[in-house]
């Protein structure tokens, strides 16, 4: 790094979807911007930094669960830039909110608000190279062109290599209004890109928050109440430290840490400590309590949607149909289990998290330590699923009060039983239905009342007109035609933490109304295909993939005996997502899923691949909830504990999925959720197509057609 | 605490150990081969898995003093450049999302195609059941042991 770019303190304004970002560049300061050991080239902005090897570092800000931003960003950036493809490299970029404003990757938005930011970012490096190099030949800079990590200029086919290039490039004014691309003069947007994490991934090599090793570091596991809202009365430490290797045992505001040499003796150690917790106010929740409860208020919850009238249009309709559905609590299992390794000095606290939210660990660090935002350094490693879990700090928390308390780095690693108990949960939804079907048999009224804790609520952010957005999404946005809808949510105020799992409130919504939709068209007599096509007349885009989902799914033919095919149609993160599914019945009345056809519409594509990919996965997660998901409380504890009792999906269960990308839109969607939300109403559906009995309550191993009344 | 020595990656390995602690620990917090990963501790899962005498083997709740003498073989020792043919394949159909549950499918993998070279749908079902992955990359993993089976077999 030259003294001239040490000096620089440049910022660029750009706005993109969803307000104002600010395109931060990097301000280098005496404090290394970057993880010791990554490459010391140029910084020629806050992502991009160009080694004299022709090397392009992209320092990713957004976090990387499996969802393959670290490769799309990359790519938007790298397209722009007409760098090399093949000599660039990604890594995760420390938190830092004067760059890169707050770093948390949920709800499906790093690309739909980075599309332009990104490109942005990418496309002003290439014009500074650009600059760099006309500086040098003494050209005007319009006679020169970059093509795959070089310039040229173009009257005389000189040509500068970007690494030539990058110290006088970082050193150049950067450009407030790049010139962004054309679509058609994209290389690598929009064409199928293998991921840059791959190899590392199957080597072994790639570094997990769960891998993080700094000297000195112990290990400990934190044992938290198992009752939400308790805290600890007393613990008796004697026999934990008898255990070889258990170096402490202490009592932190989470829970008790039990330190050790490695993870084994903290894991016996923990087991023979003795605590004694005061359970607090919430020890006598129960799963059947919280569902009575939400029986209770459901029919007073407040309007959320409200066209003509649904009640007086019931009251006449000669054919009406009364459902209740009903889905529960579920944890997001990721693969790894919340972990998290913490430094805490007097005068500075470093953190290496698999973090979602780079933003929210580092305040988390400040706020435990009293340190401010340059003292708190926060390091993303790769991580093992996130699914939503991994944008809350509690576990951050844990490594932080921890490595206070022992004045030593502390790696904090959850067990699994920690993880699946530790809180923060899809929250459980009630649903009331009452719907009619008019004289040719077309559903023609809909009220549906939802009775769901509030996750805004559990997190502290408050209600807006009453109404929590996560709970009625995909809800009271349902977008049949329906002249008379009345849609109504209640809040039974549970206090089990919640918190955004993969596709939110879509995860529900679109269960119980595709499969009420459903139910009627059966009520009515009509093809589900049929009767949705002709209730979205205003939504084009849904009509889309209907059709082509319908198209390569074969719907309408035959099928061999005891196979049958569901539909579902669902509208989350910007992005439109229909799937059959075809199945048959097992021996234990499950469904066998033989095969999914998906038709996504993410409106602009950067990466197909990965689309696919998260279209196969977002099926999977979502086929998971549906057959076996279900967190049971019971003494304001949760029953289940690993994945015997909490199953997932493996590969014999597995569908073979489809994925037909149809575009229409001409905005970027989001793709890391919108495929969880349609497979559960497609194989529920596919089952009552089968067995002629709807299933009402989720998961299904609880019984096809069991209705909870 | 007894010295237990087992070839671990074609190297002999002598680690001081508690004997119930399970293999996966002393692989991952006593050696520091953090490719091993640890998914839920009771064999479920079978992010942890390894070869044990060429077989695949689970390591969570494997006590380390059952491999003494025995030979071990973790993902960092699959081959030398990373380029065993099981995970030329697997970036080849760009199998990881997450990635964290990978070393042991691909372990998983490579022992089925050393009984099986030519397994079919069925077979690697039946062989990869045991192993959870949550971003649900099963349909990849599939395709990937076919194409490892023909480049192997070729």
């Amino acid at each position: 790094m030259t003294a001239l770019t040490m000096k620089r303190r440049d910022f660029l304004q750009v706005s993109t979807i969803g307000g104002a970002f600010i395109l931060g560049f990097r301000i280098p300061t005496s404090r290394p911007a970057t993880p010791a050991g990554s490459s010391v080239g140029s910084d020629i902005n806050a992502w991009i930094r160009v080694d004299q090897d022709d090397t392009i570092t992209m320092f990713v800000s957004e976090s990387e669960m499996g969802q393959g931003i670290m490769t799309a960003v990359s790519m938007l950036l790298a397209d722009e830039m007409e760098a090399d493809w093949s000599h660039v490299r990604a890594e995760h970029a420390l938190a830092d909110r004067d760059k890169y404003g707050s770093q948390s990757t949920g709800g499906s938005t790093s690309i739909r608000a980075g599309y332009e930011r990104f490109r942005q970012a990418g496309a002003a490096a290439r014009e500074m190279m650009i600059a760099a190099a006309a500086d040098r030949w003494g050209v005007p800079a319009d006679d020169c062109r970059a093509e795959q990590s070089v310039v040229i200029h173009t009257p005389t086919n000189r040509g500068l290599r970007y690494g030539e290039l990058a110290t006088a490039a970082a050193a150049m004014p950067i450009p407030e209004h790049p010139r962004l691309k054309e679509p058609s003069e994209f290389r690598l947007i929009g064409h199928s890109t293998k991921r840059l994490d791959t190899p590392l991934k199957v080597t072994g090599r790639a570094t997990f928050g769960i891998d993080v090793r700094i000297p000195n570091m112990v290990v400990a596991q934190v044992v938290h109440c198992p009752v939400f809202g308790g805290q600890v009365a007393r613990f008796d430490a004697s026999r934990a430290k008898d255990v070889p290797g258990v170096l402490d045992v202490v009592e932190i505001p989470t829970g008790v840490a039990v330190v050790a040499e490695h993870f084994w003796a903290a894991k016996k150690g923990r087991d023979v400590l003795d605590v004694t917790w005061d359970e607090g106010a919430n020890a006598n929740l129960s799963s059947d309590g919280i569902t009575a409860r939400c029986r209770e208020i459901v029919g007073s919850g407040t309007t959320a949607r409200t066209d003509g009238n649904a009640e007086t249009a019931i009251a006449n309709a000669s054919r009406t149909l009364s459902a209740t559905y009903h889905v529960p609590y579920l944890a997001h299992a990721t693969m790894e289990p919340m972990n998290c390794t913490a430094d805490v000095r007097v005068d500075r606290c470093e953190i290496w998290a698999p973090t979602q939210s780079p933003s929210g660990a580092q305040r988390t660090g400040m706020s435990i330590t009293d340190l401010p935002a340059d003292r708190v350094t926060v390091h993303t490693t790769f991580m093992g699923g996130g699914f939503g879990r991994r944008s809350e700090s509690d576990f951050v928390a844990d490594a932080v009060h921890a490595s206070k308390a022992v004045g030593r780095p502390v790696k904090i690693i959850w067990t699994r039983e920690d993880d699946t108990r530790g809180g923060y949960y899809r929250p459980t939804a009630y649903n009331e239905f009452v719907g009619a079907v008019d004289a040719n048999g077309w559903p023609s009224a809909w009220v549906h009342r939802i009775a769901s804790p509030s996750i805004l609520m559990s997190k502290g952010y408050g209600l807006r007109d009453g109404l929590d957005a996560p709970a009625i999404e995909g809800a009271a946005n349902i977008p049949y035609g329906f002249p008379d809808l009345h849609v109504t949510w209640a809040d039974p105020e549970i206090p089990i933490p919640l918190h955004w799992w993969r596709s939110v409130g879509s995860s529900q919504n679109a269960y119980v109304t595709e499969c009420f939709f459903d139910e009627l068209c059966a009520l009515g007599g009509v093809d589900p295909l049929e009767a949705r096509l002709r209730m979205l007349d205003s939504h084009a885009r849904h009509r889309g993939v209907l059709n082509v989902a319908a198209e390569h799914s074969g719907w309408g033919t035959p099928l061999p005996t005891g196979r049958a095919r569901g539909i579902a149609v669902h509208e989350s993160f910007g992005s439109i997502v229909a799937q059959v599914a075809e199945v048959s019945l097992r021996d234990d009345g499950l469904p066998r899923v033989h095969h999914v056809t998906c038709a996504v519409d993410c409106g602009i594509v950067v990466n197909p691949d990965t689309v696919r990919a998260q279209m196969e996965s977002g099926i999977m997660y979502g086929l998971s909830a549906a057959l076996y998901g279900e967190l049971t409380i019971e003494r304001g504890r949760v029953v289940e504990s690993n994945f015997h009792d909490y199953p997932v999906v493996r590969m014999r269960e597995a569908p073979t999925v489809d994925v037909q990308i149809a575009v229409h839109g001409d905005a970027p969607g989001g793709i890391g959720e919108p495929g969880t939300p349609p497979i559960a109403p497609a194989v529920v559906n596919a089952m009552r197509a089968l067995t002629g009995e709807p299933t009402r309550q989720l998961p299904m191993r609880l019984g096809i057609g069991r209705a909870d009344g | 605490m007894p010295a237990i020595t087992f070839t671990l990656n074609g190297q002999a390995q002598t680690v001081d150990a508690p004997a119930d602690m399970p293999l996966l620990w002393v692989i991952r917090d006593l050696v520091g081969l953090t490719g091993t990963k640890f998914g839920c501790g009771i064999g479920q899962c079978r992010a942890c898995t390894v070869h044990l005498n060429g077989n695949a083997t689970f390591s969570c709740q494997l006590p380390v003093s059952a491999v003494e003498g025995q030979t071990v073989t973790t993902i960092e020792g699959l081959s030398e450049d990373g380029l065993h043919p099981v995970q030329r394949a697997w970036i080849d159909v760009d199998v990881p999302q997450c990635g964290y549950c990978q070393p042991g499918q691909i372990m998983s993998a490579v022992a089925l195609l050393a009984q099986n070279p030519q397994p079919s749908d069925d077979d690697i079902d039946r062989a990869m059941s045991d192993n959870i992955c949550r971003c649900g990359t099963y349909n990849r993993i599939r395709r990937a042991i076919h194409v490892a089976a023909e480049e192997m077999n070729r």
